[in-house]
């Protein structure tokens, strides 16, 4: 039906979620079940009930499932803590995380993508882990510092723990490499934007570019800015998106299809992950991504048939900010501030992060383990996973985390994408039009 | 009055049936019954009234409310927090030389120009094809159930597979386009820059034009076939019929589906949003994506409200007179 109109829908669900918002502060939060006793006895939690929201990071809702339960059940037989486990998509998972803000009325346990760690941060929703937090799930120095840079805004204590980790690597197929007689994966952008022109021949392309995603083309440009020591908000967290560095690096992206021609027209358009297929398919030699191990496999590529190194520099060998070659990617693990099981909750974050569950889950999803003890395991070394692993201890920085992160992801992004699209209709992309682009995508930022 | 009418008329209908005893059973059920007459259709209407109040007053109320706010981030977590904004969401909303202020504007000159463009188109073609359909003939009811197929889809099921078929490299209407007919020099891209405008028109169109025919099919049932006859039989061809007869009385017909048709297109939410996802091009940001955009992905609700009400008050603005010249008209066609 299309009655409703959507303006009415608009203000209706924007009231409905205000309207619960009375109601939070009348009801608290959390699962139903009482808990009754002091909270630190471990005897008292059992036949609590626990609420966790996962999101999705197998092939399908269905296999995190899969996956997740019997180790959700290992948790209840040593804990007697119950938990209801719901899978949530990457499309909803942000809006329900917003409706259960509102209204405080959400799960106990959650994941969040850990670029909106500083953005639920700024709501209050989720616990802060501060030091006797950190302490009951063994100590923040079992975890890697980027991924712990990433859990929420810098000088306050992280909104979340980190869960899974990942980074982008430069992913190249050795045969295509091979027959155009290149002999090393570039370390530069004028390399790889070189041997791309070498691989771009009959219908093959040198690189795929994920043209119509927005987060994908924040991840890039935010790369490529760092690496010319800009960033995207100054120190007071105000926005400063047209620089000439950020410029120049949404160019040097964007110019992968509009004046390096080195990636096809079409790739404007793709938002479903179709870089990776056309990888697979050995239709691009080359793309930057996160993790994708699993994805290429199911594409029907063996692992033996493409390399990964580091994603490339502006110069050869470059440190510090101009030697970043990835954000870091991740997923992390919240406790929901109006939990009334903040004991349970925390004892299942434990769980989650415990060096054994660790190495399962992560190898089971092709993620990298953020606990440092982890990281050892067998599974964590093969050679794609090594240099990921490598690019996240060494040369990955975090998205800015800022409140106002969505908004430069939604704004950018879209920017991004529509300057993709002038490019894949032949129309001139120059430093005018990407300036003018940023800028206007700078002054629709509100101002704090 | 017509309440009241009834009882005072029942003593008089039985005076001899019964004595002093029957008279005073007789009282309360009339006093009952004449509640229940009064109270009756009140009582019918309320739980529609309490729906209406819970589903579409209140959250009205509320979402005017927090237009007046500064609803951001911050405090989502307690609303009533927010600090009040005056009309600063809709100076901000209005400024049309400032940038958020020009992006509405923009906006609400593509969802015009897509309303008029789809409404008319749907309307054309809704028309034409209801009066082709309006003699019988063979295959008759067939035809007539193909082309209700487009309304009876699933939106989002429907809105896919054309995303699908607007594929640049891969897609249908590319394949039938440039390969087959060979229309085009190159594969032109539907899904992003100007053509995403035109891909989200025809869309829109498929989408629409099934209930214009509908609609206008129904109401041509109503047109007695004698008048054709007549004017037939004055020499009047097929396009003075249609001049003369069909359109003036289909008119009210028109008059509820033109306004219906434009209400759903300009708050259309679902086409940019299966075609497009979260972030439309430039060229096709509809309004409505522009408000979920401007408060559900940036969480900045006291603005995305603001420009709910905007749109609120345009689209009152738009319904008033429209009603108001369509039915003048029609009192002149009358007297």
């Amino acid at each position: 039906m299309r009655t409703s109109s959507t303006s009415s829908r608009l203000l209706a669900a924007t009231a409905l979620v205000a309207a619960l918002g009375l109601t939070a502060t009348a009801c608290g939060g959390g699962s139903s079940d009482s808990s009754g006793g002091d909270k630190s006895d471990p005897a008292s939690l059992k036949g609590q009930t626990l609420t966790y929201w996962a999101s999705n990071q197998g092939t399908s809702l269905d296999n995190d499932k899969q996956v997740l339960t019997p180790e959700l059940n290992k948790f209840t037989q040593q804990t007697g803590i119950k938990v209801n486990l719901e899978v949530i998509g990457w499309a909803d998972l942000l809006n329900r995380i917003l409706a259960a803000t509102t209204s405080g009325q959400g799960p106990d346990v959650l994941n969040i993508g850990n670029t909106w760690s500083a953005s639920l941060q700024a709501t209050g929703a989720l616990m802060p882990w501060d030091a006797s937090a950190f302490s009951a799930i063994g100590g923040k120095d079992r975890f890697a510092p980027a991924a712990i840079a990433a859990a929420g805004a810098a000088g306050k204590d992280p909104a979340a723990v980190p869960l899974y980790s990942m980074a982008y690597g430069l992913y190249y197929n050795k045969k295509m490499f091979a027959d155009a007689g290149i002999a090393n994966p570039p370390k530069t952008w004028d390399e790889l934007v070189a041997d791309a022109k070498k691989l771009t021949t009959g219908g093959h392309y040198g690189l795929a570019v994920e043209g119509s995603n927005g987060s994908e083309n924040i991840h890039h440009a935010f790369v490529l800015a760092k690496q010319r020591g800009s960033d995207w908000f100054d120190s007071s967290g105000k926005a400063t998106f047209d620089t000439p560095q950020n410029v120049a690096a949404v160019k040097q992206y964007v110019d992968f299809i509009a004046g390096d021609k080195v990636a096809a027209k079409g790739d404007a358009e793709y938002s479903q992950n179709q870089t990776i297929t056309d990888f697979a398919t050995g239709k691009a030699a080359m793309m930057m991504w996160q993790s994708a191990a699993t994805s290429i496999k199911s594409h029907g590529m063996s692992a033996d048939q493409y390399g990964v190194v580091p994603v490339p520099t502006q110069t050869a060998g470059a440190t510090g900010d101009a030697g970043v070659t990835s954000m870091v990617a991740g997923i992390n693990l919240a406790v929901f501030q109006n939990t009334k099981h903040k004991a349970a909750a925390e004892a299942l974050v434990k769980f989650m992060t415990s060096t054994p569950e660790q190495k399962i889950l992560n190898g089971t999803y092709g993620s990298l383990p953020p606990v440092k003890e982890a990281q050892s395991d067998p599974a964590f070394q093969t050679p794609d996973l090594k240099v990921l692993a490598s690019v996240l201890s060494t040369s990955a920085a975090p998205l800015p985390q800022v409140p106002n992160e969505s908004q430069f992801e939604t704004l950018v992004g879209t920017a991004i994408k529509d300057l993709f699209a002038d490019a894949a209709a032949g129309k001139p992309v120059t430093d005018d039009t990407v300036k003018a682009a940023l800028t206007k995508a700078q002054q629709q930022m509100p101002a704090s | 009055m017509t309440a009241t009418a009834p009882p005072r008329r029942a003593p008089e209908a039985g005076p001899g049936s019964s004595g002093k005893t029957a008279a005073g059973r007789r009282l309360r059920p009339r006093a009952i019954e004449r509640l229940r007459q009064i109270g009756l259709p009140y009582l019918l209407l309320l739980p529609a009234l309490i729906a209406e109040l819970l589903i579409h007053i209140v959250p009205m109320f509320f979402g005017i409310l927090i237009s007046f706010k500064n609803l951001t981030l911050f405090f989502i977590r307690n609303w009533s927090k927010a600090p009040w904004a005056g009309f600063d969401n809709y100076r901000a909303a209005i400024k049309f030389h400032e940038p958020i202020g020009q992006a509405l504007l923009h906006s609400f000159w593509v969802t015009l120009a897509y309303t008029l463009l789809s409404v008319g188109l749907s309307w054309l073609l809704g028309t034409a094809a209801a009066i082709l359909m309006q003699d019988s003939f063979r295959g008759r009811a067939i035809m007539r159930a193909i082309f209700l197929v487009p309304y009876a889809l699933p939106a989002y099921a429907a809105l896919i597979t054309w995303t699908f078929m607007f594929q640049q490299d891969t897609g249908l209407v590319n394949h039938v386009l440039h390969d087959q007919l060979h229309v085009t020099s190159n594969k032109p891209f539907w899904l992003i820059g100007d053509n995403s405008f035109w891909a989200m028109v025809i869309v829109s169109v498929w989408r629409s034009w099934p209930f214009a025919f509908l609609a206008l099919m129904a109401g041509l049932q109503n047109i007695p076939r004698e008048l054709y006859e007549a004017a037939a039989m004055d020499g009047a061809g097929v396009w003075q019929q249609i001049r003369k007869i069909t359109m003036p009385s289909l008119r009210p017909v028109n008059q509820v589906l033109v306004l219906v048709l434009f209400l759903w297109t300009f708050n259309d939410f679902n086409t940019p949003y299966v075609m497009f996802g979260q972030s439309a091009p430039h060229q096709a940001d509809l309004i409505s994506i522009h408000i979920y955009q401007s408060s559900f992905i940036t969480w900045n609700f006291g603005s995305g409200s603001a420009m709910s009400v905007l749109l609120l008050l345009f689209l009152l603005l738009v319904t008033a007179v429209y009603l108001l010249l369509t039915s003048r008209r029609r009192g002149d066609a009358d007297a």
